[in-house]
Parts: C-alpha cells; sequence; structure tokens
C-alpha cells in the first residue's frame, strides 16, 4: 500500500515538473520574440539600397533569427531555471572585409569582425556564466582582472605607409598590448603581470615577456577608445614586444575566438599558407565597453578581432595585375556565417568611378559611401547574406583586374620614421622624423617613445627642429629609465608647421650589460619599439577646395566641421640597436684574473704589514747541519 | 716661493683654457677612463635638465651626483670650465702648502733626533736636507697641475676635480691642526663618494700625535679627544646629509648615489676592476663578490693605521692610493691625486725595487687604453677582453707602485733605526729580508 502510494505521488511529481519546464521555457522564448520584434523596429532603416531590394533582405533576417530563436530555445532548455536576466541578453555578431586595390599594385584586405554584447562584466557578486557568441576565454579574462578597456595586436611585416596609404586600424610590427583597468584596481601591476600571462596562452604568444621594464604608462598618447572618460594614466599599462614573430600559431587561436571559427562565413577565407605569404601581415583583438543605444541608456561590451593583410604584387600575385579572391586566399565564400546578423565585403571603388583602372567582377549595383580616415570614399558592396551575392555557381570569387597604371597616390598626410645615427657602440642618436604634407594647415602631434633602459637617454640633447628653426615642444612628459627596472618614456606635443619635415634627436649612451642579460644571439642587437605618433589630422575632404570635382555649392563654402579632421596614429620603425658585448666565453677567466690582480694587492700589503726587516743570515749547509745534530747528541760544541 | 706657484697656476690654467676652446674637449669628456657614470658633466647637465623639466634628478638612473653638487651647478653651470680650473688650483694650492707644512715638521723632527742623538751614525745620508726639501711643495703642485691625467680629468669637467679639492683642503687642515675645519671636510668629502670615510683615520693619528696624546685605549685624553672629532666628524655628515633633504625634499638620492657606490649597476667600462668582473659574475655569486670588494677597499686601513700610525700623513697617501686602485668606478683623476704625492717621497727613491717597471707598465697602458677602446668599440676588431687586459695590468702597476712606496718607506725607517750598512754576524754585508 505505502509502495504503491508512494508510486503515485512519483508520477504526480514528474508531470508537475515536466508542466513547469515546459512553461518557464515557453516565457523566455516569448521574452526572446519580443526584445527580437524590438531590435528589429530600430532596425529597419539600415541599408540604403539602389535598387530597393529590401523585401530579399527581410527575408534573410528573419531566416537568420530564426536559426537564432532556436539556438536560444536549445540554451534554454539546457540551463532552465538558473538563467538570470543578464545572461539572456541579447547578443550580434557581424562581420566584413574590405579589399583596397593598393597603388602600388599590391592589394590589402582588412576583416573585421564584431561581437557585441549588452552586459556587465564588471558588476560586483554577479558572475557572468552563460556566453553564446562572446568567447568565455576573454570574457573570464575581462572579469577576472577588472580590464575596462583591451588591445592586443600581432604584426609581421612593417606598415609602409608612403605606399599604401594609412591602414584601417594601425600597429607596430611584433606584438603591442594596451590595457585601461578598471578603477577600482587596486593592484595595477600585479593585475597586468597575471593578465600578460594569460594572453600570453590564450594567444600562443610570448607575451609573458612583458614586464616592468618594457611596460609604460603613457600620459596622453593612449586615449581610451570606449565609454567612459578615464584620464588616470595610473590604470594604463602599455608594452610593444618588437621583436615577436608571428605565424599560424597565433593565427588559430584567434581564429577560434570566431562565433563560426573557420567553418563559414568570411573566415574560411583565413588560411594560414596564403596569409603569411604576404608582405605584411596584422591582427588584433579590440576589447571595449560601448553604448548600446543612441541615447546611451546602456554599456555593451564590444569584441572587434581585425585581420589586416596586404598581398604583394610580385611574391603573392607573381607581378600580374589581377587580384581574386581565389587567388589571395586559395578559397572563395559561399555563405554568410548563421550567426551573423551582416556579413559583407566591401571592394574600395574610389579611384575607379567610371571602371577605367580596374574592372572588377561580378558587378555589384551596391554602392556605400563614408569616410574613412578623412576622406570620403566609395564602396561596391557585396552582402553574404543575400542567395544571389553568390550568383549560379553558388560561390563568390572576387575578381579585380588592372587595366592600367595606378596612377598617383595622393600622399598621406602624415608620415613619420625612424632610425639610430652614429657609429660605435659607445654612443648614438636616435632620429625621429614627422613629415606634415598637409600644403597649408599646421597640426600638433603627440610623440610618444618609449626606450629600454640599456639606452640611456639624454633628455638634455633633446631637439625638435622643423624647417632648420627650433621647434620647441609645448608639453613634454618625460620619466627617466631605472636599471633593470622601468623604460624611458618621452611624450611630446609637437605642433607640425604645415609642408615641413620636423626632426627630433635625442643623444643616447649604450650600456654593458650583465652576461646573462644578453639575449641568446647578442650580436644581433635589441630592438627598441616603434615611437607613436598620434594626431588629429586635417581631412582631406575639407582640404578639397579646388571645387573641380562636382559637388553642390551649397555643401562646399564652409568644411563641415565632423569632417574636418580625424585620429590618426602613426607607428615608426622599429630599431634594432647593437650593444657592447662581454666575451661570454670566459667567466671563470675574469673571476680568477681579476681576483688575482686583487690578491696580488692583498698579498703585498699584507707582506709588509705582517713580517718586519731582518738581517738575512744564511744557513748551513746541510752537511753540517746534519753534523751539528750528531754533535748535539755527543754534547760536543757545533759547528758554525 | 710664491712666484714659481704663480707661474705653475698660469702655465696649467692656458693649457686647460687651450683645451676647453679646441675640438678635443668633446672627445675628453666622452672618454671612459676619465669620466665614469658617477661624475660624467654629461649627466651633471641631464640633472640639471630633469631638474628643469621637473622631474626628479633620482627618478632615473643617469645622475647620481650628491645634491649639494647640483645646487652648486645650478648656480655656475654657465661658468663650469673656471669652476673646474678653479677647483684644480686649489688642489694644487692645498697640497703645496700641506706638503709645506709636512716639511717642516718632518724637518723639525729630524732635527730634534739628530741632537738628541737617535740616528746611528751611518745614516746622515738618509736624512733629508732643507735644500732637497725645499722645491719639494713646488713639485708636488706641478705632480698635480700639469699631470696629463688632472688635465684630461679637468677638461672633461669630470666633478672628480672637486672631490679632489675637498680632499685636498681637508689634508691642509688637517696638517695645519684645526680639528673642526678637518672634520667637516672629511665629512664633505664622505658625502660626495663615502670612500674618503678611511682618511678619518690617519687625520685621527695625526691630531694625537701633533697633541701628544699616545695611542693609548686606557688613557682617557685619548678617547676624549676621538670621542670630540668622531662627534665633529659625524655631526657634520648629519648636518650635510639634512640639508640636501631639506634642498630636495627627499631621501632619493640616498640610494641613488650611495646605493649606486656599493651595489655597482652600471657596469660601463672604466679604469677599475669592478664592471667586468661583474659583468662576467655568476648571479648567485654577485652579493657575496660585492661584499667582498667592497670591504676590500676598507678593510687596510685597520692594519695600516697600526703599523703607519706614527706617519699619518704617509698613512693618508696610502689610503688615497687604495681608494682610487679599489674603489668601484675609478677615473684617472682619482690617480692623479694621489701620483701628486710621489714628489713628496723623492728621497725614498733609492728603496724603490721596481719603480722603472711599474712606470713602464703605468705609461704603457695609458697609451693603450684608447687604442684596445678603439678596436673594441669603433673598429670591432677586437673584444672586450682586450680593454679589461689593460686595466688589469693598469691596476696590477698602481698596485706594484703603492707597495713599493710603502716597502721603501718602512724600509727606510728600518735604516733609521739600526743603521743603513747592516752587517752580519760574520762581518760580511748583510742583506735585509721580510721575515
Amino acid at each position: 500500500m505505502a509502495a504503491h502510494r508512494c508510486g503515485l505521488s512519483l508520477v504526480f511529481i514528474l508531470i508537475f515538473s515536466s508542466l513547469a519546464c515546459h512553461s518557464s521555457c515557453d516565457s523566455l522564448e516569448n521574452a526572446n520574440e519580443d526584445t527580437e520584434e524590438k531590435q528589429s523596429v530600430s532596425d529597419t532603416p539600415r541599408e540604403v539600397n539602389s535598387d530597393g531590394s529590401i523585401a530579399a533582405e527581410d527575408l534573410n533576417e528573419r531566416r537568420g533569427r530564426s536559426t537564432d530563436a532556436e539556438l536560444d530555445r536549445r540554451d534554454g532548455t539546457r540551463t532552465s531555471e538558473a538563467l538570470t536576466p543578464a545572461a539572456a541578453a541579447r547578443d550580434e555578431f557581424q562581420e566584413e572585409l574590405v579589399i583596397r586595390p593598393l597603388h602600388s599594385g599590391d592589394i590589402y584586405a582588412s576583416f573585421q569582425f564584431r561581437t557585441l554584447w549588452d552586459t556587465d562584466f564588471l558588476q560586483e557578486g554577479q558572475k557572468v556564466s552563460h556566453y553564446r557568441l562572446f568567447p568565455k576565454s576573454l570574457g573570464q579574462v575581462l572579469s577576472k582582472f577588472s580590464v575596462r578597456e583591451l588591445h592586443i595586436s600581432f604584426t609581421q611585416g612593417f606598415w609602409r605607409t608612403m605606399q599604401w596609404g594609412q591602414p584601417f586600424i594601425p600597429s607596430p610590427p611584433g606584438a603591442e598590448l594596451w590595457v585601461w583597468f578598471h578603477d577600482t584596481v587596486s593592484d595595477v601591476d600585479g593585475n597586468w603581470k597575471e593578465l600578460t600571462n594569460v594572453l600570453s596562452g590564450i594567444f600562443c604568444a610570448s607575451l609573458n615577456f612583458i614586464d616592468l621594464t618594457n611596460t609604460v604608462q603613457p600620459s596622453a598618447s593612449f586615449k581610451p577608445l570606449g565609454l567612459g572618460n578615464a584620464t588616470d594614466h595610473r590604470f594604463l599599462r602599455y608594452a610593444t614586444l618588437p621583436r615577436e614573430i608571428v605565424c599560424t600559431e597565433n593565427l588559430t587561436p584567434w581564429k577560434k575566438l570566431l562565433p563560426c571559427g573557420s567553418k563559414a562565413g568570411l573566415a574560411v577565407l583565413l588560411k594560414s599558407e596564403k596569409l603569411f605569404h604576404s608582405s605584411f601581415h596584422s591582427q588584433a583583438v579590440h576589447i571595449r565597453p560601448v553604448c548600446q543605444d543612441e541615447q546611451c541608456t546602456s554599456k555593451a561590451w564590444e569584441l572587434r578581432q581585425t585581420l589586416n593583410v596586404v598581398f604583394d604584387l610580385y611574391t603573392a600575385g607573381q607581378g600580374k595585375k589581377e587580384w581574386s579572391l581565389f587567388k589571395m586566399f586559395s578559397r572563395t565564400l559561399t555563405e554568410a556565417c548563421p550567426l551573423a546578423t551582416s556579413s559583407k565585403v566591401y571592394v574600395d571603388i574610389t579611384d575607379n568611378p567610371e571602371g577605367e583602372l580596374f574592372e572588377l567582377s561580378p558587378a555589384t549595383p551596391l554602392l556605400s559611401q563614408a569616410v574613412v580616415l578623412g576622406d570620403r570614399r566609395t564602396y561596391s558592396v557585396f552582402d553574404l547574406t543575400r542567395a544571389e551575392t553568390f550568383g549560379q555557381l553558388r560561390s563568390l570569387n572576387l575578381l579585380l583586374r588592372w587595366k592600367g597604371d595606378g596612377g598617383e597616390m595622393l600622399r598621406p598626410l602624415l608620415h613619420a620614421e625612424r632610425y639610430v645615427a652614429g657609429f660605435g657602440l659607445q654612443t648614438g642618436e636616435i632620429h625621429t622624423v614627422i613629415y606634415n604634407n598637409h600644403p597649408y594647415r599646421a597640426f600638433p602631434v603627440l610623440l610618444m617613445d618609449s626606450v629600454p633602459w640599456y639606452l640611456q637617454l639624454y633628455i638634455h640633447t633633446l631637439t625638435v627642429t622643423s624647417k632648420s628653426r627650433d621647434n620647441k615642444p609645448s608639453y613634454i612628459h618625460y620619466q627617466p629609465a631605472k636599471d633593470r627596472h622601468r623604460p624611458h618614456l618621452l611624450e611630446m606635443l609637437i605642433q607640425l608647421p604645415p609642408h615641413s619635415m620636423t626632426e627630433v634627436t635625442v643623444q643616447f649612451e649604450r650600456a654593458l650589460l650583465k652576461w646573462t642579460e644578453y639575449t641568446p644571439d647578442p650580436n644581433h642587437g635589441f630592438y627598441v619599439g616603434s615611437s607613436v605618433v598620434s594626431a588629429l589630422v586635417p581631412s582631406m575632404v575639407a582640404m578639397n577646395t579646388n571645387f573641380t570635382q562636382d559637388q553642390p555649392l551649397f555643401s562646399s563654402f564652409v568644411p563641415v566641421k565632423e569632417e574636418s579632421s580625424y585620429f590618426v596614429r602613426v607607428y615608426t620603425e622599429p630599431l634594432l640597436v647593437n650593444l657592447p658585448t662581454p666575451d661570454f666565453s670566459m667567466p671563470y677567466n675574469v673571476i680568477c684574473l681579476t681576483c688575482t690582480v686583487v690578491a696580488v694587492g692583498y698579498g703585498s700589503f699584507y707582506n709588509l704589514l705582517t713580517r718586519t726587516f731582518q738581517v738575512d743570515e744564511p744557513s748551513l749547509p746541510l752537511a753540517k747541519r746534519l753534523a751539528n745534530l750528531i754533535r748535539r747528541i755527543r754534547g760536543v760544541p757545533l759547528l758554525t | 716661493m710664491a712666484a714659481p706657484l704663480t707661474l705653475l697656476l698660469i702655465v696649467a690654467v692656458t693649457i686647460r683654457a687651450v683645451l676647453f676652446r679646441s675640438s678635443w674637449a668633446e672627445l675628453i669628456s666622452e672618454r671612459v677612463e676619465v669620466v665614469s657614470p658617477l661624475n660624467a658633466w654629461k649627466r651633471v647637465v641631464e640633472g640639471l635638465a630633469l631638474l628643469d623639466l621637473g622631474v626628479s634628478p633620482y627618478s632615473g638612473d643617469v645622475f647620481h651626483e650628491t645634491p649639494f653638487m647640483i645646487y652648486l651647478f645650478h648656480f655656475v653651470v654657465d661658468y663650469a670650465e673656471i669652476v673646474f680650473m678653479i677647483a684644480d688650483g686649489i688642489t694644487a694650492v692645498a697640497l703645496y702648502l700641506s706638503i709645506q707644512t709636512y716639511n717642516k715638521n718632518v724637518f723639525r723632527k729630524q732635527k730634534y733626533a739628530l741632537e738628541s742623538d737617535r740616528y746611528p751614525a751611518d745614516c746622515l745620508e738618509l736624512l733629508r736636507s732643507p735644500k732637497e726639501m725645499f722645491y719639494i711643495p713646488l713639485k708636488v703642485a706641478m705632480f698635480y697641475l700639469l699631470n696629463p691625467f688632472t688635465i684630461l680629468s679637468c677638461v672633461a669637467k669630470s666633478t672628480c676635480g672637486l672631490n679632489n679639492a675637498i680632499i685636498a683642503l681637508f689634508i691642509l687642515c688637517t696638517l695645519k691642526g684645526s680639528a673642526l675645519l678637518s672634520g667637516i671636510l672629511l665629512a664633505l668629502a664622505t658625502y660626495q663618494s663615502i670612500y674618503p670615510l678611511t682618511l678619518f683615520a690617519p687625520a685621527l693619528l695625526f691630531f694625537l700625535q701633533r697633541l701628544y696624546i699616545p695611542v693609548n685605549l686606557r688613557r682617557s685624553s685619548f678617547w676624549f679627544f676621538t670621542l670630540q672629532y668622531a662627534f665633529i666628524y659625524v655631526g657634520s655628515l648629519v648636518v650635510i646629509t639634512g640639508l640636501s633633504f631639506f634642498l630636495l625634499g627627499s631621501w632619493d638620492f640616498i640610494p641613488s648615489v650611495y646605493g649606486f657606490i656599493f651595489s655597482v649597476p652600471d657596469l660601463t667600462p672604466n679604469i677599475g676592476l669592478f664592471w667586468y668582473f661583474f659583468a662576467e659574475m655568476f648571479e648567485h655569486f654577485r652579493l657575496f663578490f660585492i661584499c667582498v670588494f667592497q670591504i676590500n677597499v676598507f678593510f687596510y686601513t685597520i692594519p695600516l693605521s697600526i703599523k703607519l700610525k706614527e706617519h699619518p700623513v704617509f698613512l693618508i697617501f696610502m689610503q688615497i692610493a687604495i681608494i682610487s686602485i679599489f674603489k668601484s668606478y675609478p677615473t684617472v683623476g682619482d690617480v692623479a691625486l694621489y701620483m701628486a704625492f710621489l714628489p713628496a717621497w723623492s728621497h725614498l727613491y733609492r728603496f724603490l725595487r721596481n719603480i722603472f717597471l711599474v712606470s713602464c707598465v703605468l705609461l704603457a697602458c695609458s697609451a693603450l687604453f684608447p687604442v684596445l677602446w678603439h678596436l673594441w668599440i669603433y673598429a670591432g676588431s677586437a673584444n672586450s677582453n682586450f680593454y679589461y687586459a689593460i686595466t688589469l695590468l693598469f691596476n696590477f702597476g698602481q698596485i706594484l707602485l703603492v707597495s713599493d712606496y710603502f716597502y721603501a718607506y718602512l724600509r727606510r725607517e728600518h735604516h733609521l733605526t739600526h743603521g743603513l750598512y747592516l752587517k752580519k754576524k760574520d762581518g760580511t754585508e748583510a742583506t735585509l729580508v721580510l721575515k
């Protein structure tokens, strides 16, 4: 009887619990549907299409949403009631590829993958444990180390500004890491040390070589790019590893952070054998808090993964000015990432409005205009979320065929380079040359130099000359190095006169290091990281006063304020400096020889101090001494 | 005597002024033999520049001068060349006057001893005549002012010249018998470069001798004077350090100046023994050897003071020489200071054993320093071992020189008590040995 009652109650409980589960899943789904609806309302003015094919796009979007909802439902059933409101928050993913044919005949491809998630990692007492599109490894890093903003880049090769113009996202050769910590962090250096080690593991890079000797706290050059106007640079850490070599082992973990991995979407193009057969490769991760909406009522986290690559005309293109996706990446595009809300390929056709410079196929009717780096650019847009983009072959292989010579490129307005002058291994001079190519506008730039301690800078030898006249910086922040503890940090604000070359020189002395402090290849030299030139450069749009282009007259009288200047960061070359070296093969010999000389000094003083002068009495010959021995026994007088 | 000294000063100043105006001045001021990280003029200017930028000069690792130096050069930075020439002049005049006083004392003592018939009969030729002693002070001044080492040091504007001036003034005040000034100047010298601390013992011995207080630990008069002098010395040291603190408002200069001297973090080559030794040192032995090498500098004070307690001036010479050989950042300016005393011991010449060898070694090394430096740093055809070998030889030569003078001094004292021509028991001529 008892058993029967027991079984009955068990059945009841089962039914009840299944009911409860169903209802909770339903309510979750409803909530999701609600937010989706709202989002789609706010998103309606999405893209101005030239042929007005909104219907197709809507269809596509709905499809994407339905897959999203399915995914959500699966997640929901798995985690049931434990779901917190924050975890249920929406996130979205966008991907895009910009292809810019360069005047040199090379081609520049820039990938950007953006994940946006309106959650708060830094909230006290709330642990974010439910991840969807945002990579969990990075989310945990953000919350554990109270990171407000994180920028990391790995670059192989040097961006040639004078040939290629400005990159979309500049980065110095080697690895660069800069982090703004939240202002509740008490032990910033400790957090920084741990963070670099963790990131070193995540990206398979030697970031663990970042320590206090190559970390600086720039006072003005690196402001937060996201929300919040933090100005206290105690919470900022900046370090570069100019020697870092970037290769496949860094690309693989970077790709793993993408929601679709390298399985679908634009990421299928990222094949390392092609990417690293290029003259410039840079991959980066930028995490920052951004506004959730226009009113900025709530904060969202943005993860932006970028990859920039420049394929060389001769090594990758066999000298033919003919580029295709297949030729560049040995893959073609077949689909968008199903998790992406937008997936687009842009091709820069600004210099080619009539198709006289190069031919682009397949042709696309979609055009988009944007002001990029102070210049108004026109792009052909290929929307991968639309089926007709892929045509009948079900694959998109963009083809760019140059017709004539590339022609002259507009010189970049700001350009900088750097070199070491002097000979011998005792002293030297660092020259930084900054060019302002603007014909009539002067503008200020912030120059930041971080020099390792073993080059002892002499700040009194700092000279800044432009147009062979002394140009006194209006702001100098200098932090001298501490041997084996801290690098030099030199930041200054220099006004660049129009159409000028400004030269900054500072002398340094090379230190002799301990033999264990040299790298395994000491005669290769030591790297000094790039100096960073940050500036608000007057826009080229505003510069355009010759009115030859057909612009409406009403638009060209007063230059538009927003476009009048734009922010640019230029990295110079890293330096390779030789230091004097000791002979690594003879520590024992040196210790022995020096100690011998000290012992000679000690010995001769000891000798003179402890002994006294005495008349030297020569000792008797051996035979006499033996005879004396016998005589002593016999008691006979001794011989002398 | 004033006229030759004036002439000497004029000649010395002219040489320096010409060199300051020549293109060599910059070359000389970069030489590692002439300037060390402690006293390079470039670093003084850097410190002033940092101060102008509103950065503490001690926040970096370039400036290692004391706060007094900043304060001094804050006002006279534009007249630096004159300051360094004046410093050299002061050193020379102070040495001149000290040796003059010393010679007078020596002569008086010799006269008393002669009158009381304390010297053996055959020692008369060891005694010093006023005639040969007359030019010694001038020679000392000349040895300092015209020594190429001093000239180089002055032209490079190495602050070593100023430290030398303080030490020379200290010697002058000591020999003139002013315990107060002597204590203050010794404190100043210690404050500048810590090592002159060891000169406390000879100064104390000199004053005790001058006041006829026997060195006896059971006598209260000995303790009274020792404590008095120590009080002056320590008191002025505390005052000077305190003043520096008020000048800068922080104690940063203590690790940056004295910590730098003791822990030898900068391994820039110089003429000393430290740089290559600690560049090649195994990391776990570093602390041990730093302690050994630093104790080595100070350690000789005690046995030397016991052995030479009757001869405090010679003890001063020995101490200065030992400091300049074994200190962590020696320059040729330090060498020049003790070399200036050599004419004062010209009567020891007959007992020197290997002065010819030593002078050849020192001359050859001085010539080889720039050559091997050029081969290593600029030509790239030699390596660090070449330069290191020369520093070793140079220090070896200096050690031989100093120990030779020590030997000669002791031997002369022995002869003055036991007679010059010693006989063996069998009446043949005997040889003296150390036993």
